[in-house]
């Protein structure tokens, strides 16, 4: 891990105000909450000069739910299904997260079946999570035909999930204690077909369609740079740290699931510009197959559930954090020994990296801007939760 | 070639017939003159309109095809109705006039944008004696027509009150100026080899020597790098880049209006595809098994489906690349090619 220090002065961020400043030749707008490039509902208040951006500011809650208030009124196993809510986009790595917290509260023991097949649908469900990044990405820089690309390699891990979930999107496959249910031997099969042929395949489909491109390359190299000092002051995480090139993985740092035994890298960029964040996050596709195909050979038979309490007891303090695709999901628990939490506190690694917007992209264009939102990757399902 | 020879043949005839008779009527001659050049106008159009209603089918079929998707498949056999039907649907929508835009710039912005798109049609070589009016200044003829559209997309842009149009049409006239100079030096040195301006003669100077493609590789280059900017179309297409100017210049045009943007976009995308085949790919003429109108058709159809292709595949270029590019490699790049082809026409 490289030693770097936070800054000694923070970088100046101004809220840039609502509306049309009458007295200065910048120009106000306002792009979204519906704009085809802000990935849901993300609104930026920016004030641009022609086409250079002076001042942006992210304006959130435009997807606000109440989930951490609602999940007070509701007991631990019913909590599951809302953290799946919040990055949509990869719902295992929520449920697990949460499933953890619980289960170090409970000091529940997961049968090692259960570990395997946790392991394996996260790193699917990552693998998923990335491809809509990629393909969004390259679709906000105007090639559309990656994205369809995409769907095709998601549609195939949809499949897989769905097959032993029930559901395409929000799984609900990780439960406190272990998974929902057993797969088959065929399933498991499949799953290491389908990884064989997109490290062999598809993935340098990818690459050569859009790795190699020379705009591509011209319109994300030394773009909104964020040095390890600032992405660490600010609390980046995932492949947003990484992509600074600060090689932090909780996955190596805090190892969960046994996730120690397993052999993989942690890719990290170097200039910390929007081509090494995609990069960092095509590299990561890779390793997340090599875990998987692991998994796959030393998975054991077994239970896959543990022996849940009657009533649920859930007391003291908690925070469990896990590296989801996006960066450090983290859960804060507190329970009062009730079947409710007394408190729940999701830590969102897009809340977090969308304060990076006005730190990385102030004097670039309207159209790096696209770029910058595209390669910080954030849903906002978890950053308004 | 015989078909479309005494076709032309039995229309001249009727022409002639029809001339006498109408003298007969006492009625002026020039009457009759103008009345048939409406009716080779309406020809034009109608041939034009049609081929965009199969553009815009083509197009979502190759993005379709490209995307591993089967595109649109209901109405009609692979489709083929769906651009129809679209019509249809824009021309019955609700007309949507923004109450803050400035009304008549508004209305009149698609008109100047589509009357362009047609009158450049005028000089369009389909065939040896299927040319609306070959003027003896075509390629001039050409530029200044093609140049109008910008005025267009700044009405569109500036009446809409809208910042992501108004943008967008500030992105389009710097694009669209800077474009108009090399596409107008590959324009020039291909004047220079055929030694005429008129379309139909550069055809026939291609007919006499080679294609122009083998002459002018540089200036071929310039022109289709130019042209695709020119018209808009993807890697290029900046002023109407979805995923940052929301639709750019036409953010608030709906329906018909829309409609007649889209319209006209097909319909230039159709003629640089057609300047380029006939410039550069010897136009209408080829081997006698096919009727040169064909051989045009497929020349134009070969470039359409370059256009879409390339477009359908790269990402968007950023604005201030897109002004290098013009600047610093396309015009140099034409010029050294004006240079190149005097002394090419002094040696030979």
């Amino acid at each position: 891990m490289a030693t770097t220090s936070p800054p000694a002065q923070a970088p100046d961020v101004r809220v840039v105000p609502d509306e049309q400043d009458r007295s200065s030749s910048h120009l106000y707008v306002s792009m979204g909450p519906q704009h085809p490039s802000t990935h849901g509902v993300l609104r930026l208040k920016a004030r641009i000069d022609g086409e250079r951006i002076v001042d942006v500011d992210p304006d959130i809650g435009y997807l606000h739910r109440c989930f951490e208030k609602h999940s007070e009124q509701l007991t631990y196993p019913q909590i599951v299904p809302y953290t799946d809510r919040c990055d949509y986009l990869a719902a295992i790595n929520n449920e697990l997260t949460f499933a953890l917290a619980v289960e170090k509260l409970l000091g529940l023991e997961v049968p090692p079946r259960a570990q395997y097949l946790r392991v394996i649908t996260m790193e699917l469900q990552r693998i998923a999570s990335h491809l809509i990044a990629f393909g969004t990405f390259a679709m906000d820089l105007g090639a559309t035909t990656a994205f369809l690309y995409c769907w095709r390699e998601r549609e195939s891990i949809i499949n897989l999930l769905e097959e032993i979930s029930g559901a395409r999107m929000l799984f609900h496959y990780v439960r406190i204690g272990g998974v929902r249910n057993d797969v088959t031997d065929d399933w498991l099969r499949r799953v290491r077909a389908f990884v064989d042929d997109f490290i062999s395949d598809k993935l340098p489909q990818y690459h050569r369609l859009i790795t190699g491109n020379r705009l591509f390359v011209r319109r994300t190299k030394g773009i909104a740079v964020l040095t390890p000092e600032d992405a660490i002051a600010w609390g980046a995480s995932g492949p947003v740290l990484r992509g600074s090139g600060v090689a932090r993985d909780l996955r190596k740092v805090e190892p969960y699931c046994g996730i120690e035994k397993y052999d993989f890298n942690v890719p990290v960029g170097e200039n910390g510009d929007v081509f090494d964040r995609y990069m960092v996050r095509m590299l990561e596709m890779e390793e997340s197959a090599k875990i998987i195909k692991q998994a796959l050979e030393g998975i054991e038979a077994g239970d896959v559930m543990a022996p849940l309490p009657r009533r649920w007891k859930v007391e003291g303090e908690t925070y469990v954090r896990t590296e989801g695709p996006k960066g450090e999901v983290g859960c804060y628990l507190v329970g009062d020994g009730s079947d409710k939490p007394y408190r729940l506190h999701w830590r969102a690694p897009s809340f977090v990296h969308l304060q990076l917007i006005p730190v990385i992209s102030k004097g670039l264009l309207i159209a790096d801007l696209v770029a910058v939102i595209g390669s910080l990757d954030p849903v906002f399902g978890e950053v308004d939760r | 070639m015989q078909l479309e020879q005494s076709l032309v043949q039995w229309v001249g005839n009727l022409y002639a017939a029809g001339l006498s008779w109408w003298t007969s009527l006492g009625i002026p001659e020039w009457v009759w003159v103008a009345l048939m050049a409406v009716l080779k106008g309406v020809a034009v159009l109608t041939f034009l309109l049609l081929n965009v209603l199969f553009l815009i089918w083509l197009e979502r079929k190759v993005a379709g095809r490209i995307q591993r998707r089967p595109g649109p498949m209901h109405h009609g056999p692979q489709g083929i109705f769906q651009t129809l039907f679209d019509a249809l649907k824009l021309v019955i929508k609700e007309d949507i006039i923004p109450s803050q835009a400035d009304k008549w710039v508004f209305i009149t912005a698609p008109l100047v944008m589509i009357a362009p798109a047609l009158m450049i049609w005028v000089v369009m070589p389909f065939g040896p004696d299927l040319i609306a009016r070959d003027l003896n200044v075509g390629l001039l003829y050409v530029s200044a027509v093609s140049s109008f559209s910008i005025l267009a997309l700044i009405m569109a842009g500036w009446s809409s009150n809208n910042k992501w149009s108004t943008l967008g049409a500030m992105r389009s006239a710097a694009q669209m100026i800077s474009y108009e100079i090399p596409l107008g030096l590959a324009l020039v040195a291909v004047g220079m080899l055929a030694g005429t301006l008129s379309l139909k003669g550069i055809v026939e100077a291609q007919q006499e020597r080679t294609w122009f493609l083998l002459l002018q590789p540089l200036g071929f280059l310039v022109f289709i790098v130019a042209a695709t900017a020119e018209i808009n179309r993807a890697p290029f297409n900046l002023p109407e880049a979805e995923s940052e100017l929301v639709a750019g210049f036409n953010t608030e045009y709906s329906g018909f209006r829309w409609g007649v943007f889209f319209v006209a976009e097909y319909a230039n995308l159709l003629f640089m595809a057609g300047m380029a085949a006939t410039l550069f790919l010897g136009g209408w003429s080829g081997p006698a098994f096919l009727p040169p109108f064909l051989w045009w058709l497929l020349k134009t159809y070969l470039f359409v489906f370059l256009i879409m292709w390339v477009g359908w595949t790269l990402p968007r270029i950023r604005v201030d690349q897109l002004m290098e590019l013009g600047w610093k490699f396309l015009i140099p790049v034409g010029l050294a090619n004006i240079a190149l082809t005097g002394v090419f026409v002094i040696l030979t």
